[in-house]
Order: structure tokens, then sequence, then C-alpha cells
């Protein structure tokens, strides 16, 4: 037996030895919701992964379930029972359940449309459709032990590629694959491998993006949150096909908990011998090293990345030369995403063809979606590549918040574009989207209802990539800053129909001369809705409307004769603005007002409207 | 650069840092990082101090990285930090109700963020990996989902009450 397999077997023992899992998802969204607590009441009654229990249970925090609308959720895998929204009072009825197979009706998941209740996690619609292969372990195992992730196969590619295979014939399983960089760009992953290990030069390094800087994208944090060993794993193989022996994961700092379940994967993955030097014994050398980003959005673009890691300004640097001729410190560099290396033990175990089975002409294999706002189902997807947007919001999603009528996706965050109903059956992949105007970028997913502004929205993206520009280049720095002032004009009901045009020119130049990505996406979200929602804009425009009712400039927040005095508003009012005798209609002082709409939430007989 | 700055900056405490974090060109912004951790802000003092001790740094270039990153700050702030996610799904969901609620709560006016007495600190941040719970915010890490003005207010009612010992 090899090394691996002897660990694996040991560690498929431990694992028996602690009898019925109990799975709770320790993620970001879910210890938001109190995980950490029902952990900690499961550890009173002392069930812990450390001691081993005779009532043969043990609880596991591990990382996310992905359905984080209903969090917390506890799978136990071996009983077939998936829990809903607990909480910590829940926890000596989940314990009994254990004992008695009988699970907690009321913790079940309850299907909106039939009202059944559903017992096993494959038979939620969130679920169905989904294929977790990155995300395969995350979820299932404790991210804090190696011997969950010995167990689920974790390292198993990785001697495989050290014993059995050349650095060439390693590129060539990853070419023959066809995966793609899953951070924005979709560039051939083999390629890019090929290209480094052909560039000359004594010293090489491998860099991972882990700065998923898109606002309303967690899928990497996810991931690594989740399952570190794979990305570990991922980043060890490509470091032998490349020809590598040192590392640097570039960590946004917004996301402590990656940093530290990381910190602890490397030391455990050290002590087991799967980094460090002469790595399984092989003569392999190779160690990682953590760099803590400090909130740039540029910093995901991968010149600027490497030259914060090199403790500079992250200001991108022309290319060529391409960091994987000159990189990091100058040396030959290959920098991928997180999800991308997340794939590449799969693919070395499995096989290019298992993989290159998901997904579509030329994207294969499954794509890592959050999946967010005014929809029912949010939380953490995989899918496979081609799947359209209709199935993910109506089946996956089970539909929009509400009842609420669906009016675009978000997609690829501020870099990205706005999918309309007339993209719902598409199957998204790389280049359909790009012809959409869209792209995937890291994978962020926002889905807005008929209540959402577009105008307003490619506002807020344009505000986002102004501030976030670097400064470098004068298209991006100067385009960016005119582009957010027009919007914003606009929004203010101040916009002219030349501005339109300007607006269309301006974004143009942006995306033709600047320098790197953060500057050739940024216009990206204001072509698409100009392309997809222009009567939008023009209503704003000349009829100073905002159809959507959202921007305060043309909003008026009155109440009318339905009022019964009962003063709620007035004692909700952050600013003072509405007075009003007991028991009689209530005013809004319309100068005072600063339209944060808090009072509309408060009052019992919806009296109060937007105009 | 006033003088009580100077009086505030422990420099055995920088030495300290630096030479945890090894006194590298590369190791900057993780230096900058324990000091805003150690003193909640980045003094002028330290940074000129940083600029000079580690070779191939200039005070100018260490000024540059500090003003370059969002997480930096050359302004001291407040004891509690509640950031309030702007991220797509956040704005979406209203996290800008949210702020000008938040704002009106702690009587900060245009342009200001920090509270006079050094209590709270407002910022806005863009995205904290929260998105399915959103509009969320955080307090000194504490994560909060779902947020509505009206649970912001007990937050920050449960704080001031803590802060009075009540």
């Amino acid at each position: 037996m090899t090394i691996v397999e002897v660990k694996q077997e040991e560690a498929k023992k431990n694992i028996a030895a602690q009898g019925t899992r109990i799975l709770v998802c320790a993620g970001t969204g879910c210890v938001a919701c109190g995980a950490l607590e029902i952990i900690e009441e499961f550890k009173k009654k002392g069930l812990d992964a450390s001691t081993i229990q005779s009532d043969k249970m043990t609880v596991v925090p591990t990382g996310c379930h992905g359905f984080c609308e209903q969090g917390v959720l506890i799978l136990i895998p071996d009983l077939g029972i998936n829990y809903v929204k607990v909480q910590k009072e829940d926890v000596d009825e989940i314990i009994d359940s254990v004992k008695t197979g009988v699970p907690v009706e009321r913790l079940l998941y309850v299907d909106k449309d039939t009202g059944e209740k559903i017992q096993k996690r494959e038979e939620i619609n969130f679920y169905k459709k989904q294929n977790r292969t990155a995300l395969g372990n995350v979820g299932k195992i404790n991210a804090e032990e190696i011997n969950d992730a010995i167990a689920f196969r974790g390292y198993e590619a990785l001697e495989k590629v050290l014993t059995k295979m050349t650095p060439d014939e390693v590129i060539k399983e990853v070419t023959d694959s066809g995966l793609r960089g899953r951070g924005g760009g979709g560039f051939p992953t083999g390629k890019k491998w090929f290209f480094t290990r052909a560039a000359q030069g004594d010293k090489k390094y491998v860099v991972c993006n882990a700065d998923e800087g898109d606002p309303g994208a967690f899928m990497d944090g996810s991931l690594m949150e989740g399952d570190p060993h794979r990305l570990l794993e991922g980043m060890a193989i490509a470091a032998y096909a490349i020809g590598a022996d040192e590392a640097y994961i570039y960590v946004r700092a917004e996301y402590p908990l990656s940093i530290r379940r990381l910190r602890i994967a490397i030391k455990q993955a050290e002590e087991n011998g799967f980094l460090g030097k002469n790595i399984l014994g092989t003569g392999f050398n190779f160690e990682i090293h953590i760099k803590e980003g400090a909130g740039a959005f540029v910093c995901g673009e991968e010149t600027a990345l490497i030259a914060s890691i090199e403790g500079e300004r992250g200001m991108p640097r022309s290319k060529p030369p391409f960091p994987a001729n000159k990189g990091l410190f100058g040396k030959p560099t290959l920098i991928n995403n997180v999800e991308t290396y997340g794939n590449v033990p799969g693919i070395l175990l499995n096989g290019a063809s298992w993989f290159a089975a998901f997904g579509t002409d030329n994207s294969k294999g499954t794509k890592t979606f959050s999946l967010t706002g005014d929809i029912n189902n949010t939380g953490l997807i995989e899918v496979p590549m081609g799947i359209t947007l209709r199935e993910i919001i109506y089946d996956i999603g089970g539909g929009l918040r509400g009842g609420k009528k669906f009016k675009a996706a978000q997609i690829g965050g501020p870099s990205g574009g706005c999918l309309t109903e007339e993209h719902l059956d598409m199957p998204m992949d790389y280049d359909n989207l790009t012809k959409a105007g869209a792209m995937v970028g890291s994978g962020g997913l926002v889905i807005m209802n008929e209540d959402t502004c577009i105008v307003e929205i490619a506002r807020f993206f344009a505000s986002f990539t102004q501030r976030e520009s670097c400064g470098k280049c004068v298209p991006c720095r100067e385009g960016t800053k005119q582009m957010l002032a027009i919007l914003e004009k606009i929004v203010a009901g101040k916009g002219e129909m030349e501005d339109l045009d300007v607006l269309e020119d301006l974004a143009i130049a942006v995306k033709d001369g600047s320098l790197c990505g953060l500057g050739k996406t940024a216009p990206n979200p204001v072509l698409s809705t100009l392309k997809y929602f222009r009567d939008e804009y023009i209503a704003h425009i000349k009829d100073k409307k905002c159809p959507a009712g959202v921007c305060t400039a043309m909003k008026k927040i009155v109440i009318t004769d339905k009022c019964i005095g009962c003063t709620k508003c007035a004692r909700t009012c952050p600013v003072a603005a509405i007075t009003g005798n007991v028991k009689e209609q209530h005013v809004i002082d319309q100068d005072k007002c600063i339209k944060c709409e808090a009072c509309i939430g408060v009052c019992p007989v919806k009296a109060i409207i937007k105009e | 650069m006033s003088s009580t700055d100077i009086a505030k900056v422990d420099f055995d405490k920088v030495n300290e840092i630096i030479l945890s974090c090894g006194p590298k060109k590369s190791n900057v912004i993780a230096i900058l990082q324990k000091i805003q951790e150690e003193f909640r802000y980045l003094p002028e003092d330290a940074l000129t101090y940083i600029g000079t001790k580690i070779e191939g740094l200039s005070p100018a270039t260490v000024y540059g990285v500090a003003t370059f990153y969002n997480q930096f700050s050359l302004d001291p702030k407040g004891k509690y930090i509640i950031r309030v996610c702007d991220g797509t799904a956040c704005h979406v969901r209203g996290s800008m109700p949210l702020l000008t609620a938040l704002k009106a709560k702690l009587n900060l006016k245009e342009g200001k963020f920090t509270t006079d007495d050094m209590m709270f600190t407002v910022e806005i941040v863009s995205c904290l990996g929260a998105c399915s719970l959103s509009p969320v915010i955080v307090v000194n890490g504490k994560v909060y989902p779902k947020m509505t003005t009206d649970a912001l207010k007990i937050v920050v009612d449960t704080l001031l009450k803590q802060e009075r010992g009540e």
C-alpha cells in the first residue's frame, strides 16, 4: 500500500469510530445565524469530534452546505436526514432523533409549492440540479481536521501525480479536460500551465488568487473555509507540473475565517508530509505562504496582485511580459484562482474525460455561483456549465421572493453585465455570456426583481469601479469618474438625452483604452443596461420618473388617509420628519424626509406609499 | 503631526511588530495590518519609522501603500467598528437605508464616520461574503444577518448599554 492509501485506511477507521456524524454547517452564513452556539450546545452534551462517544455520535463542524437561506443547516448522512433553520434549543431533540432514527418533523425542509416535508437533502429542489465536484467535500468534512480530508480522498491525486506521472503528462491531462480559468477571463488552464513550464528560469512561483473582490460573490471563500486541503493539493499538483517549489495564496482580508482555516490546513499538511521538503518521499519540495490583502478590488487583477505580494501599491503592470514569463519577483509565475485549483485534484484522480463530460463544447466542467438577491433560495451552488438561467432561478432558486416578476440578473459583478428575460433559456457558458455582453466573472449571480431600478444599479457599479480604480491609466481613472458623474446626474433627475450618447461613447473608450481588466470591464454594466433597459434611462431623463420607484430624487413618500394615527411611523422615523396627533392622520415633512422607507415597513395598515 | 501624536506611538511595539513579520519590503502590508490592529489606526510617525527602518523602503513608499488600500486608516477609529456591507446583494436588499438610519442614530453628519466620543466608527465595505443573508452589518467581527433599521437600533442600543455597564 502507498503512503496515502495507508493514511486513508486509518482516516476511514477514525471516521467510522465516530459513529453517526452530525454535520453542522459552519460557513460564514450559518455562523451568522448561530452555528457556533449550536456546536457549543452539542459539545456540552458531550458530543465532540475530539472525544469519541459511547453513544456513537459525533458533531462535526463543516464548511458551507450551500442552502444559506435555510441556515443553520444540519445533515446526518448515515440517517439521510437534513435539518433546516436549526437553533440551539433544538439540540436535545436532534440527539434523540439520532438515537431513535425518527426525524424531528418540525426541522425538516418544507417545499413551499407542495407544502410537503422533505427529509432527504437530495430530494430538495435546491440540490436536485446541482453537481458538486470542486465543492465535493465542502460540507462533508471538518475543514480543520486533515483526517477528514484524507478519508474523503484528499491528497490521493497528489500522490498519483508525484509517483506515476511526468509534469508533461499532468499538463496534458489538464489541457484535455478543457478546464478554463474560473476567475473571470476563462483562459484555458492547461495552456497557462504549459507556458509557465516552458518559461526559462531557475525559480518559478505558483500563486493562488483568492482575492474574491466581486461584491456579491463568496464561492472561493466557501471553498477555502470548507475544504482548504483541496486548494493546497491543486496548487501542489500545479507546482509539480510547472517546476515550482514555492507558492503564495493571496487572500482578501475580509475573509478571516478562510485565512485561519488555510493556516491550519497548511500546518497539518506539512505535518503529514504533503507539503514541505521531500513530499511523500519523492524528492519534490513545495511550500505555501499566505498573503493577506488589504482591501483593494484591483488586486484581483493578476499583475496588481503580484505587485501587492511584493509589498507595493496594488497597481497593474502592462502585459506583455505575462506573469508566465515575468511575474512575482520577476520570475515565471503561474497564477490561477481558487476554484480553478479546486478542480485540479478531481481531474487528475478521475481523468480528463470525466471532467469533460460535464458542460458544453467550449466550457467544460461545473461552475460555482453564489445565488443572491431577490430570490427565495439564496446560497452557494455548483452546476454544470451550460445550465440555463431559468433552471437556476426557478428550479434551484425557487423563483423570486414574494412572487415578484424577474427583471434582470447581474452576473460577474461590477465587471459583468445584466441578463434579462430574453436570456432565460440561453445555456450559460463562457462564450454565450460574453456574446450577451456579460461574463462568467467569478460567479456572483444577483437576481433582481421589478422593484430594482436598473439605472441606479448601473450607478452603483460605476461608483464601485470608480472608487476602486487605481488611477494608473487615464481612460479608467478619468473615464470611470465621468461615467459616474453622468449616471449620478440621471439618477438625480437632471439628465439630458445627449448624456446617453456621451455615456455610451465614454464606456466604449474606457473599455478599449484601459490598461487592465478592471478598466476594460468596468463599462460592462453600463453598456449592457443601456442595451437592454434604455427605456428606463429615458424615463429618468424625459419623464423625470424612476419606474421602479427607487431613485430618491424622484421619489416622494406620503401618508394616505388610510392612516389610523397609531404613531408607529413617527416613532420609527430616524430624522423626525413625521408629525401628527394620536388617532389622526400623520404627515411627512418632505424637506426633512431622507426617503429611507423605514416608516413604510412599520405601518400596520399600509397607509404610507411611494409616489 | 502633533506632539501628542508622537507621545502616543510606542516605538518598541512598532519594532516588535516589524521583527515579528520580518523586516522585508514584501512584508510591509502585513506590518501595517499589525500596527493598525495594535493602535486601531496608522499613526504617521509609525509609517515614517517603518520607511527608514526597512531596506528598499522610504517614508513616501510606505505612505503610498498605507493610502492605497481601503483597509488602512490614518485617522483613529472608534472602539466599535460598524461595517455596513454595500455589496451588490446587500445593496439590492436595502443597505443604503440602513446606513442612513445608522448615521442618524449615531448623529454622524455628512462626511463624518466616527463619533466624537470615539465609541463608534461606521464603515461602508464592498462585500463580506455573507450575501445570502443580506443585508448584513458587522460589528467588531460579529456578523448580524438580515438587518432591518429597527434591529440596527437595537444593536446600537445594546452596545451603548453595555458601555454604561447596565
